[in-house]
């Protein structure tokens, strides 16, 4: 036996010799590609430990009230055991939907203008800018708000509204100061402005070029090419765009919480001040944990945000990443 | 003029005034920054912790802001770094079934796009499990959670920009994936590394609702990563809190410190890629 191992040395007998471990190239790079799996699995198991560690922390109060209780009660009151989420979803709703209303035709007008009507030389002076859009902290964004954005909307945009427009619903204000929604739309809406214009300026440019020479040769407009073939071609990515800039408002959580008011009600007005789930979370955590459920529900605030979110970002990323492998 | 190509002029006025209203309001939150930070900016500002009384607008400064900031964000940047490599490199090398690629990249840009609140409000409930109070390290950890996507990400598109030409030359000389991925591919996309790191960087630096529970506050320079530490975000936050116009000045002056920090490290971050671009085999 052990003189034909020795007069054959094929490869199909060779194993390695498990101890002592050599410590061979090819052991290095075996060993890297175990190490950097086991990483990225890790990584990609963060999403669902997030949502289960909060799901586990929320279930004290998920289990003792009825989930409709919860979702729809309109009082807030922690130290009596009353905690209905109503205000602080509204909250955020009218906060994020005024947001995307203001933000979206700009926004996406930008980014068919980059991407269709701009040569490339211009395009690299103003995509760096509007990355540095991306880049300033929303404690900044936050500060122009109350410096720029509340002094505006108390000053001028109010005493306009109550002359002329309070027959108009949304526009009747009792609130005296400029901290409210509008404010916080404002706001909102510039922070989503380069989320949206750099990923949809990213699914318009990748429409292939032949098909806007096709419509130009039959005598369109460069404008009716645009909507009429770039932009059906673009659609859904498109619409990935605007529901990633959609998520992103609904989480921010400084800039709006400096502007907007910070009262737990029902919002009837684009004036009055609102309470958004994520300055719930932020003016609340960390303190105040004696008092029972508290820190139960505002880590279901954090689930509700998170669960949002995560189907937001997960359909619009599927989109994208569908038009991308059809590329 | 017929209908279409009034159609044409209009939308074409629409986009540059689209174009315009973004790219001023960048102008005007530079401006607003500006025009009232400056006033109460001071050299003491920069050099000096607050002292007694400085929330009530006696003297001293946000030294202890800024160097908490440099550190919570250069602690995570580093943690976000050796977590993230390793998954870029197992993208772009040993990720052999593309299915799986597709989901840690989808993975990464879904934890792109979980609000910063999310993240620290994870981070503290690890936090009271481990024991750790509000500290640097639990400041460092919740910003490590939000930068690594950004930098996974940056570096996963760096190593996909690489010519597969010269990954084969690697290959067809002998060399492994990994001996190809340290010593070729790296050198190749250092700039677009770099780029990527300080980006992430500048958004440890700026964030601020992650650690809003996870480092706390305190006065102090940072000494011990188990006590807390002050943060730029945090100082401006507070500051403008209070009711006493002195300290709020103080808050314009602290955010366009913290604009001006974000600034130059992206426009470091540019200079720094363009110079090193020539390095780049094409």
């Amino acid at each position: 036996m052990q003189e034909t191992l020795e007069q054959t040395p094929s490869k199909q007998d060779y194993r390695p010799p498990r101890f002592p471990i050599r410590f061979s190239r090819h052991n290095a790079d075996d060993l890297a590609k175990r190490t950097t799996g086991l990483i990225a699995l890790l990584a990609s198991l963060l999403v669902p430990i997030i949502a289960l560690v909060l799901l586990f922390r929320a279930w004290p109060i998920l289990t003792s009230k009825p989930l409709q209780e919860l979702l729809l009660g309109t009082s807030w009151h922690p130290y009596k055991g009353i905690f209905g989420f109503l205000p602080f979803i509204m909250g955020t709703l009218w906060v994020t939907i005024l947001a995307m209303v203001i933000t979206v035709p700009p926004s996406l007008l930008t980014a068919i203008y980059l991407a269709e009507y701009t040569p490339s030389r211009v395009r690299s002076i103003i995509k760096p800018l509007i990355d540095l859009l991306a880049g300033i902290p929303s404690v900044v964004y936050g500060v122009w708000g109350v410096l720029t954005l509340v002094p505006l909307v108390e000053h001028n945009i109010v005493p306009l509204c109550r002359e002329h427009l309070s027959w108009i619903p949304f526009l009747n204000s009792e609130n005296p100061t400029g901290f409210g929604v509008l404010s916080g739309g404002l706001v909102l809406a510039v922070m989503v402005f380069p989320i949206i214009i750099s990923v949809a300026e990213e699914v318009i440019h990748v429409v292939p070029q032949g098909l806007r020479e096709a419509s130009l040769a039959l005598g369109a407009t460069h404008w009716q090419t645009t909507k009429h073939i770039v932009l059906r071609q673009a659609l859904s990515g498109v619409a990935a765009a605007v529901v990633l800039g959609f998520s992103r408002a609904f989480g921010e959580t400084m800039a709006v919480m400096m502007v907007v008011g910070n009262i737990p009600q029902l919002p009837r007005s684009l004036f009055d001040a609102a309470y958004p789930l994520t300055a719930l979370i932020a003016n609340n955590y960390g303190e105040m944990l004696s008092v029972p459920m508290y820190d139960s529900a505002l880590l279901t605030a954090a689930l509700i945000l998170l669960i949002v979110v995560l189907i937001f970002n997960i359909l619009s990323r599927l989109v994208l990443l569908r038009m991308h492998r059809y590329e | 003029m017929n209908r279409r190509m009034i159609e044409e002029k209009l939308f074409k006025g629409l986009m540059l005034a689209s174009l315009l209203i973004v790219l001023g309001s960048l102008g005007l939150i530079f401006l607003t920054v500006l025009k009232h930070g400056l006033p109460a900016l001071n050299l003491a500002m920069l050099t000096q912790t607050p002292k007694g009384g400085y929330y009530l607008g006696k003297e001293g400064g946000i030294l202890n802001a800024i160097v908490g900031s440099l550190c919570l964000a250069g602690g995570a940047t580093i943690i976000a770094f050796l977590l993230g490599f390793p998954i870029a490199i197992y993208l772009q090398f040993y990720a052999t079934r593309r299915r799986i690629a597709e989901v840690v990249r989808l993975t990464m840009d879904v934890l792109w796009g979980i609000p910063s609140i999310v993240y620290g409000a994870f981070a503290f409930i690890l936090m009271l499990w481990l024991g750790v109070r509000a500290s640097l390290l639990g400041g460092i950890l919740a910003l490590a959670f939000l930068e690594l996507p950004i930098l996974t990400r940056g570096m996963d598109e760096a190593f996909t920009m690489v010519p597969t030409a010269l990954k084969e030359a690697s290959y067809g000389l002998g060399a492994t994936k990994i001996e190809t991925a340290m010593k070729v591919v790296i050198r190749q996309t250092a700039p677009v590394i770099l780029t990527a790191i300080l980006l992430a960087f500048g958004r440890g630096i700026g964030d601020a609702a992650s650690v809003l529970f996870t480092a706390g506050f305190t006065d102090r320079l940072p000494d011990s990563l188990f006590r807390p530490v002050a943060s730029l975000p945090l100082a401006v936050f507070f500051q403008l809190a209070t009711p006493f116009p002195a300290v709020q000045q103080r808050a314009y002056a602290s955010a366009l410190v913290l604009t001006a920090l974000i600034l130059f490290i992206s426009i470091l971050s540019r200079a720094l890629a363009n110079k090193m671009k020539k390095h780049i085999i094409r």
